[in-house]
């Protein structure tokens, strides 16, 4: 109790102070603040994975009941996942806000709302009542709200702030409603009403009240089609923050929806399957779109949508194995999805904080117009590289564990003879080892376009490598990631005490030490270290080799052309048009050509403007028809004062006639009647 | 171990082999069989030239190239002997260990800021992306059809069930020969030899790469083909013992040059933005050897 007291006190000390110190101390107090949260709440979170469940009982109001606060497994995973990025996100921001400096009130409510975002997390992981979860939600909801339109004199930002807050808004009316209809039955907000609630109603009832969290929850996961909201916050955001909301904010999404499947009781393969589903479709469309992006920071958002496909497909294959009642298929579901979880928060805050070196260091985040940074910004050419190549998937990154327990689910899942499972499996490897191909052909291009090569456009500044302070938060993620990625068993080892509460109903459970998955980590972490150890034992016998021969530099060879210049290496639209014409029919592009013309042609060019397309159909068509109907009624607003002292007084005399028609109505059936 | 052993002995003549058919059905006396190894030790004793637009990723890139491919080798087992490598689901692991080797070459062939060299990343970068699911689905079909997810366990227990599997075998074989064809950007995908480099994939990425580094280069085009020389003997070896199989391994791995030679000298390559649609229906035969698992097992019914 002690502990949960201190949280409190804490987080209100900062928030008082926070806008009466300096600025220069600002961003000390939110790291400090950020820290001290961190350790509370991670002690308690480790306590609950090593099995001690904590629980707490606040009194609350007549309104919303007793509080209970209780950290299990889960809580404790995503607390700790949610305290590590935060701080490296701190730190950073830390050093990135640095520039800003001279908009006081704007970094105190900045570094407030981030102190808010953080703690909200937290409390949304341990809070256990409806009423107190949803203002939890809300909170993180608002605060976000504010740390993405820090830049909000830009039009832009701010259009990307609104939009967000309306999809958050949408969720958390989704969340409200599943909670109402639980409270309402129940007469309880406390989440065990909820298992109660759906043990005394038929599957259905389950799958429907499901469904309902689905969709709240996906909309913050960014599940497509929910997923709209995603691609317009993360690049609008400064750049911690743009990480701290791909690496947490929408895994708390993820959160809700595994605490809801352990919650509701419901029919585990009917929701397995439609996860599954689902998920396959954001994966591959998520990256489909990611490809053709020519906005670094929202390349990397569309990322986000296809690594919580990934997770997803992990759920799902792990709900279909409670629901079949095949325990190891529900732990490498389950155990890839939350790894992934972990996994995914770090790369792909790693590659956030690169790009916010990028933006500083540039200021543009257009792909097409950087290049050959590497030479420049090394430090942050390899550790944006590094995390490439984690978030592809590949060994002996940390992205690979993730993605070969999801595989090995899938493939475990072959075995079941169930036709509908057979066949959604096989779609499930189809579709990963496709996200797989198809992210390795974004990073190439991202990558390879904005560090490598030469400068294709004149930077007004000189580029240079982002300071230390920058690039030590990004180290220690790196750290972590290549310790996942070359000895993943104790990480899958300390998910023991998450997977038990998803299957220890189940009858045969064994302890997930005794699976052979565990061997198969070791032996993976072996392989990887292995392969690391092989590719530097070969790149140091060839600097052996090649030390006494003569070496010489010259220019790139230009097939006898001896005049390169920067424009005529490969643009990043060059390098993805084979597979946008492929992609065409899925996509939505908009294309802008000048084609050269005359013999003395002038100066021609293209400009493509991806879309997406769920977004024109779901959102913008409908809006789009709204406004039609709507505009029928303009005549109405026309501006003139008079017409609108008419409406207003036709407005009352109707208010006050029609009540008044009414009962003269009902008196002259009722003498029509007694005719 | 054998496995590994065998793999690099049958690469050092693999290359020889092709060019040797390729010459004698064109009706040339070629070289010996033993010339492409000759030059690649040529090339390993010359010093290199690099541009100046690069970076240390095209210092590394080769390095980690080349060992990722002798990774990728210590994983494929021989007949029920396992590689130096093995556990459940190793070929996940087969496959994204290939993936970080060509990332690297794909990003070292984009360090050189050339023009050409960027087409032909491009190129392979959307290729090989399109025969990973074939991949991933054949495996997974003999998977199903074994009951096993490593690859000395599936091939070691791939002819037990029924003769239907050595059916499923030979479909495998075209996938896998046209998966290596792609991934060694060969013949019906890509031409090595036309020295156009507005057609090439694989050759036209190394342009810039010389000496130690082009000559690894070159060498792991042939340890790939020996690799998936060595899976398709795989196929059909099943439990024979040692004795048996490593002539069959010879015989195959002969076998597979000799035609790759043949396939080289008989067809025309494919229109460039034809090669996409063509790799994406490598998948749809995958499917048809799945369904054939399906069928094998009995479960249309």
């Amino acid at each position: 109790m002690g502990k949960i007291i201190a949280f409190i006190v804490i987080i209100l000390l900062a928030i008082l102070l926070i806008p009466f110190i300096s600025v220069k101390w600002k961003g000390m107090i939110t790291v400090t603040t950020v820290t001290f949260i961190a350790i509370l709440s991670g002690s308690l979170a480790f306590q609950a994975l090593s099995g001690e469940n904590a629980e707490f009982l606040f009194t609350g109001s007549s309104v919303t009941g007793e509080i209970p606060v209780r950290i299990d497994a889960l809580s404790g995973w995503f607390i700790v996942i949610i305290n590590f990025t935060c701080i490296t996100g701190a730190i950073y921001g830390l050093h990135y806000m640095k520039a800003y400096r001279s908009q006081k009130s704007n970094l105190s409510l900045h570094c407030i709302s981030f102190i808010l975002v953080h703690s909200s997390l937290i409390c949304i992981c341990s809070l256990q009542n409806a009423i107190a979860f949803l203002i939890a939600w809300e909170i993180m909801a608002l605060s976000s709200f504010i740390l993405i339109i820090f830049e909000h004199y830009k039009r832009e930002t701010l259009n990307a702030g609104i939009n967000f807050l309306i999809q958050s808004h949408i969720c958390i009316m989704f969340l409200t409603l599943g909670f109402i209809w639980v409270a309402m039955r129940m007469n309880s907000y406390d989440f065990k009403a909820i298992t109660l609630f759906s043990s005394a109603n038929s599957l259905l009832t389950g799958v429907a009240l499901f469904l309902c969290f689905f969709f709240g929850f996906a909309i913050k996961a960014g599940f497509v089609p929910f997923h709209t909201w995603l691609p317009y916050a993360h690049p609008a955001a400064p750049s911690h923050v743009s990480g701290i909301m791909s690496g947490v904010i929408i895994k708390i999404g993820i959160f809700g929806m595994m605490r809801m499947l352990l919650l509701i009781k419901i029919d585990y393969l009917v929701i397995g399957y439609f996860i599954l589903f689902i998920s396959i479709v954001s994966g591959i469309y998520g990256v489909m779109l990611a490809i053709v992006q020519h906005n670094l920071k929202r390349l990397l958002a569309y990322h986000s949508i296809e690594n919580i496909g990934i997770i997803g497909i992990g759920i799902g294959i792990g709900c279909i194995g409670v629901g079949m009642e095949n325990q190891l298929l529900a732990v490498l579901g389950f155990a890839g999805a939350l790894l992934h979880t972990l996994n995914h928060s770090l790369f792909k805050s790693l590659l956030f904080y690169g790009a916010g070196n990028v933006y500083q260091s540039t200021h543009t985040m257009d792909i097409e117009k950087l290049g050959g940074l590497s030479k420049q910004m090394p430090h942050t050419a390899f550790l944006f590289l590094m995390s490439a190549l984690a978030i592809c998937g590949l060994p002996p990154f940390n992205g690979f564990i993730s993605e070969f327990l999801i595989y090995n689910g899938l493939f475990t899942g072959l075995y079941a003879s169930d036709n509908a499972l057979t066949l959604s499996v096989v779609s499930g490897i189809f579709a990963l080892a496709l996200i797989g191909g198809l992210a390795m052909l974004c990073f190439t291009k991202a990558f390879g376009s904005v560090f490598l090569g030469t400068a294709r456009y004149n930077l007004q500044h000189p580029a240079e490598e982002s300071n230390f302070g920058k690039l030590m938060p990004m180290y220690a993620v790196f750290i972590l990631i290549i310790a996942i990625g070359l000895f993943p068993k104790p990480f899958v080892i300390a998910l023991s005490e998450p997977l038990h509460l998803f299957t220890y109903h189940l009858h045969n459970n064994i302890p997930l030490e005794r699976l052979q998955i565990t061997a198969t980590m070791s032996m993976i972490g072996w392989c990887s270290v292995a392969f690391s150890g092989m590719a530097g034992l070969i790149f140091l016998l060839r600097k052996i080799m090649v030390s006494n021969k003569p070496q010489t530099i010259n220019v790139t060879w230009g097939c006898g052309y001896i005049a390169p210049t920067a424009k005529m290496q490969y643009t990043a639209s060059a390098f993805v048009r084979t597979y946008r014409k492929l992609a065409e029919p899925v996509l939505s592009i908009h294309k802008k050509k000048k084609e050269i013309q005359g013999i003395f042609p002038k100066s021609g060019g293209q400009e493509t403007h991806p879309y997406d397309k769920t977004e024109e159909w779901f959102i913008d068509y409908p809006l789009q028809q709204l406004k039609k109907f709507f505009n029928r009624f303009i005549f109405l607003q026309n501006g003139n004062l008079q017409f609108y002292i008419l409406y207003g007084v036709a407005f009352i005399t109707l208010v006050l006639i029609v009540p008044l028609a009414f009962d003269y109505l009902k008196a002259l059936i009722k003498f029509l009647n007694q005719l | 171990m054998v496995s590994f052993i065998l793999i690099i002995l049958a690469s050092l003549a693999f290359t020889g082999v092709i060019i040797r058919t390729k010459s004698i059905t064109s009706g040339r006396k070629g070289p010996g069989i033993f010339q492409p190894m000759k030059d690649l030790i040529r090339l390993f004793k010359k010093g290199a030239v690099y541009s100046k637009t690069t970076s240390f990723i095209f210092q590394v890139a080769p390095s980690i190239y080349f060992a990722s491919v002798l990774i990728a080798i210590m994983v494929i087992p021989l007949g029920q002997y396992k590689g130096i490598i093995s556990f459940e689901g190793d070929f996940v692991f087969f496959a994204y260990v290939l993936g970080t080797g060509k990332f690297f070459s794909i990003i070292s062939a984009l360090d050189t800021g050339s023009s050409f060299e960027g087409m032909g990343a491009s190129r392979e970068a959307l290729f090989s992306m399109f025969a990973e699911p074939a991949f991933f689905i054949l495996m997974g079909s003999f998977a199903l059809l074994t009951g096993h997810t490593s690859f000395q366990e599936i091939f070691a227990s791939l002819h037990f069930g029924s003769y239907i599997s050595y059916i499923l075998g030979v479909l495998a074989t075209f996938v896998l020969a046209m998966i290596t064809m792609v991934e060694n950007s060969r013949m019906p995908i890509d031409d090595p030899n036309t020295h156009l480099e507005l057609t090439m994939v694989h050759e036209v990425m190394i342009l810039d790469n010389s000496g130690f580094d082009l000559g690894m280069i070159l060498y792991a085009t042939s340890l790939k083909f020996a690799m998936y020389g060595a899976l398709i003997a795989n196929l059909f070896m099943g439990s024979f013992p040692i004795y048996l199989i490593i002539p069959i391994f010879f015989v195959i791995q002969l076998l597979f040059a000799v035609s790759v030679g043949i396939l080289e000298s008989f067809t025309a390559r494919f229109r460039m933005n034809h090669n996409a649609q063509y790799i994406l229906a490598l998948s749809s035969v995958a499917f048809l050897i799945f369904l054939g698992v399906l069928l094998v097992l009995g479960q249309f019914n």
